[in-house]
């Protein structure tokens, strides 16, 4: 078999004037993720190649880079679905490089936090020192299902025009789990973290272009996401009412 | 001049463990306390999102289950190896951990009721495995990490690599870390510490761990005197998919999956006739293992392994996709099978470590300030062989435990003023000896060599020759000149934390391979073809290894039995 071509941007801002791409022969076999053929480059040819990455199975959300031009994880691209013949990896965009392909997350990681994501309850003492249950049937954990299945990788981010071009947005993966708490039968927060939104820096900043939907790997549509919270700031009214939220299932005291 | 940065409780690790402790200490101590989390990764990457399948606990007594069934199904699955007394605290505790991660926001998968639902999974005698989907760790991952975001005195240190434990008269002080975004060296000092820093099933290649899980905190433990406990205890999973060894979980079992040979025969019949593909993980792995060494597997042409079938027809597609829909994923996207049509190719995997750190039930080490919970610690509760669906719980358990031990235990103490000079000898040791260091041996290889060392003589049958032969291959190891790097930049230098986290597998492989050498009998995962019977006359007994100058110094000390005395196992 032929070996791969791997190309890698290579760039450590501290002694680096500009990025340059550097080609790395790889030995190819069956099965091959990108994340193995840089494994094998750092591990083999050159020992300095920053990258990021953990559970290599597209759970942990390390490894998200620029492939071929695509937003991508590398754990979950087979160097095969890309041709089997040349790889460019880069660095994720609208992310400060740290080196290689490593990029600073930090801004990012402080909008999530930044729009409660968290089950906001009035039960304070309940929810800390739970007696039982917050009863939810399926039919309600499958509206908020999809977005939950987010891995906080920032590809939809990297992808988003919108936070190219205003850093005070808070992008498609804050906004989605904005929607995924409030529409959580079990929330009771879902007007104030809606109406934080409500700004020309938030919700109304999205104009639908849809990249975040397309690059997302672990199928969430946070374009969907950011057009349902448009239509609660518009109606006023959050998913559920607070008097609506989950009632508590008590568990029996003993019998255990 | 090394940096300085002060805390009031320092935890080590931000999986299960690490975040329901930082979780625990900031609610325990209403704002009063402040709480660091170091982490070598970013703080929801941690190796717990890879759990799937499930969490023990007892919800439905009801309907008949009981705390004394999960305590006995734990201690008989242990290999009667387990601490019964932290058993009993383990699964009274555990329903108050399901009914809180649901108040914080885990969509655990429902019954029809509203209520959450649970599923079967392998040793148990009711299927209590609380799932949600098959996502279990990534979900109580992400419920942990956004409930942490409500407490302003919770702080996270991300991609800070920490090298070792600093104490001072016998007292724990902090830890000396790398800034892996900069490379500054620095010392955390705290009153208390809590090492959450995962399980080391990295030693081995074909395994379900993430790449990160190697064994630093154990490591740093060892080196700082507390004895690591009953580490030849490694868990071999009966199903790690072909060619890498990702997870396919229990569940798959607990649905109806079946294993098969290439006879297309359902093996397990042979060697656990009444519980079948869900016998314990030991069971199961074994019968694998001798159905391949019989002549009765298919063997993967692209990496030789051997393997086996796993059959999941049998649950139907349409359970398959809302049930076990990230297996599905996995299977396409991995080996090109979609297992709703056909069987995945599975062999044993190294997926979990019982031993630790020697912890009392409290989740206390012996340095005093120092916690350890999750799998690096080993309480035991896990004995000779974990149950599937209790680590995840183990680590929300002490995790709370240690959470709220070490607020309690840093409330009303003075902070230490310095560490002394252990954090200079530290720095001489990685900036000197490894970052200046030079050397003709590959790292990496040393660490492919160790790997394959471990699955050839340490994986599911293991003889005393083949033990003997590793342990002396691990020493030659250790003594090859890999200690350097070729990046010599101090920015995110992985290269630099490579090197130190091969050193560190070393250690420990040399612990875990010398107590299995020394273990002359077959119990749980320990299984001596030498020694094929369990002899509780001689070996009912938790091994401790302290770090010698000659290697790991092996003592014994007792098992707590409370209720269950040992008998034969069978399944």
């Amino acid at each position: 078999m032929k070996d791969l071509k791997l190309v890698v941007q290579r760039f450590d801002p501290v002694k680096d004037a500009s990025p340059k791409m550097v080609e790395y022969a790889v030995p190819k076999r069956e099965g091959m993720t990108v994340l193995d053929a840089l494994l094998y480059a750092r591990d083999y040819v050159d020992h300095s190649i920053g990258l990021r990455f953990s559970c290599r199975q597209a759970s942990c959300g390390s490894c998200g880079m620029k492939i071929n031009g695509r937003p991508r994880l590398a754990c979950y691209t087979q160097v095969e679905e890309l041709g089997g013949e040349k790889v460019v990896a880069q660095p994720m965009d609208n992310f400060a490089i740290i080196k290689d392909l490593v990029t600073d997350l930090g801004s990012f990681f402080d909008k999530h936090k930044a729009v409660t994501p968290r089950l906001v309850r009035e039960d304070g003492e309940e929810q800390e020192r739970p007696t039982g249950e917050y009863l939810m049937t399926p039919g309600e954990l499958s509206k908020v299902l999809q977005f939950t299945y987010c891995i906080k990788c920032g590809l939809c981010t990297s992808s988003c025009p919108t936070v190219a071009t205003d850093e005070r947005y808070p992008g498609p993966q804050a906004l989605t789990q904005a929607y995924r708490y409030s529409a959580d039968a079990r929330d009771q927060g879902g007007a104030e973290r809606i109406a934080a939104l409500d700004n020309s820096h938030g919700v109304w900043r999205c104009h639908f272009a849809g990249s975040c939907s397309y690059v997302c790997p672990k199928g969430v549509d946070p374009a969907l996401g950011i057009q349902l919270l448009k239509r609660h700031v518009m109606t006023g009214k959050p998913p559920h009412a607070k008097d609506e939220a989950s009632k508590v299932w008590k568990a029996p005291e003993s019998g255990r | 001049m090394v940096e300085t940065i002060r805390h009031d409780i320092l935890i080590v690790g931000s999986g299960l463990a690490g975040l329901r402790a930082a979780i625990e200490a900031a609610r325990s101590s209403n704002g009063k306390l402040d709480i660091a989390v170091i982490t070598k990764v970013q703080a929801m990457r941690s190796h717990s999102v890879s759990a799937e399948g499930g969490t023990a606990a007892v919800l439905y007594p009801e309907l008949g289950d009981s705390l004394e069934s999960h305590a006995f199904d734990t201690v008989k699955g242990s290999d009667y190896l387990a601490d019964q007394d932290a058993v009993e605290r383990f699964v009274s505790a555990m329903p108050g951990e399901i009914y809180q991660l649901d108040h914080w926001g885990l969509p655990w998968s429902r019954r029809e009721d509203g209520r959450i639902a649970q599923r079967w999974f392998g040793g148990y005698s009711y299927p209590r495995a609380t799932y949600a989907e098959d996502k279990v760790g990534f979900f109580e991952m992400q419920t942990l990490y956004d409930t942490a975001t409500k407490y302003d005195n919770i702080h996270f240190y991300q991609e800070w690599f920490v090298t070792s434990i600093l104490a001072e008269a016998g007292e724990f002080r902090g830890f000396s870390a790398i800034e892996m975004k900069t490379g500054t060296f620095a010392q955390l000092l705290g009153k208390a510490g809590i090492m959450a820093t995962g399980g080391s099933g990295r030693l081995y290649s074909f395994a379900t761990y993430a790449y990160s899980s190697t064994p630093d905190g154990m490591a740093a433990a060892y080196r700082a005197g507390i004895p690591l406990k009953d580490m030849e205890f490694i868990q071999f999973h009966p199903s790690g998919l072909i060619p890498s060894g990702i997870l396919i979980t229990e569940a798959v079992r607990g649905e109806g999956g079946v294993l098969l040979n290439k006879d297309g025969d359902r093996f397990m019949k042979k060697y656990a006739p009444n519980k079948l593909d869900l016998a314990s993980r030991d069971v199961v792995s074994r019968g694998m293992m001798t159905e391949i060494e019989e002549g009765r597997g298919f063997k993967d042409e692209a990496t030789g392994l051997d393997y086996l079938h796993l059959d999941l027809t049998p649950i139907g597609a349409e359970k398959i996709k809302t049930r076990l829909s990230q297996i599905r994923e996995i299977a396409i996207k991995f080996r090109g099978i979609d297992p709703v049509e056909k069987p995945l190719p599975v062999r044993p995997v190294c997926h979990y470590v019982m031993g630790g750190i020697d912890v009392n039930i409290d989740g206390a080490t012996r340095l005093k300030g120092l916690w350890a919970a999750g799998e690096a610690a080993c309480v035991s509760i896990n004995g000779a062989n974990r149950l599937g669906a209790n680590s995840t719980a183990e680590c929300l358990v002490w995790g709370k435990i240690t959470g709220a031990e070490a607020a309690k235990y840093a409330e009303g103490r003075p902070r230490p003023d310095s560490a002394g000079e252990k954090v200079q000898l530290e720095e001489k040791r990685i900036f000197d000896g490894i970052f200046h260091g030079s050397g003709a041996t590959n790292p990496y290889e040393i660490r492919d060599a160790l790997q394959k060392v471990m699955a050839k003589d340490a994986f599911v049958y293991r003889t005393g020759d083949g033990l003997a032969e590793a342990l002396r291959t691990i020493r030659e190891l250790k003594a090859k000149d890999f200690l350097h790097v070729e990046d010599k930049s101090r920015t995110y230098n992985t290269n630099l934390s490579d090197v130190l986290e091969v050193e560190s597998m070393l250690d420990v492989a040399e612990v875990v391979v010398a107590g299995a050498l020394a273990r002359t009998e077959s119990r749980g995962a320990h299984a001596r073809r030498d020694f094929p019977a369990r002899d509780d006359g001689n070996w009912m007994k938790h091994t401790l290894a302290f770090r010698g100058p000659e290697g790991p110094r092996l003592e014994y000390s007792a098992v707590a039995v409370t209720k269950y005395q040992p008998t034969e196992r069978h399944y």
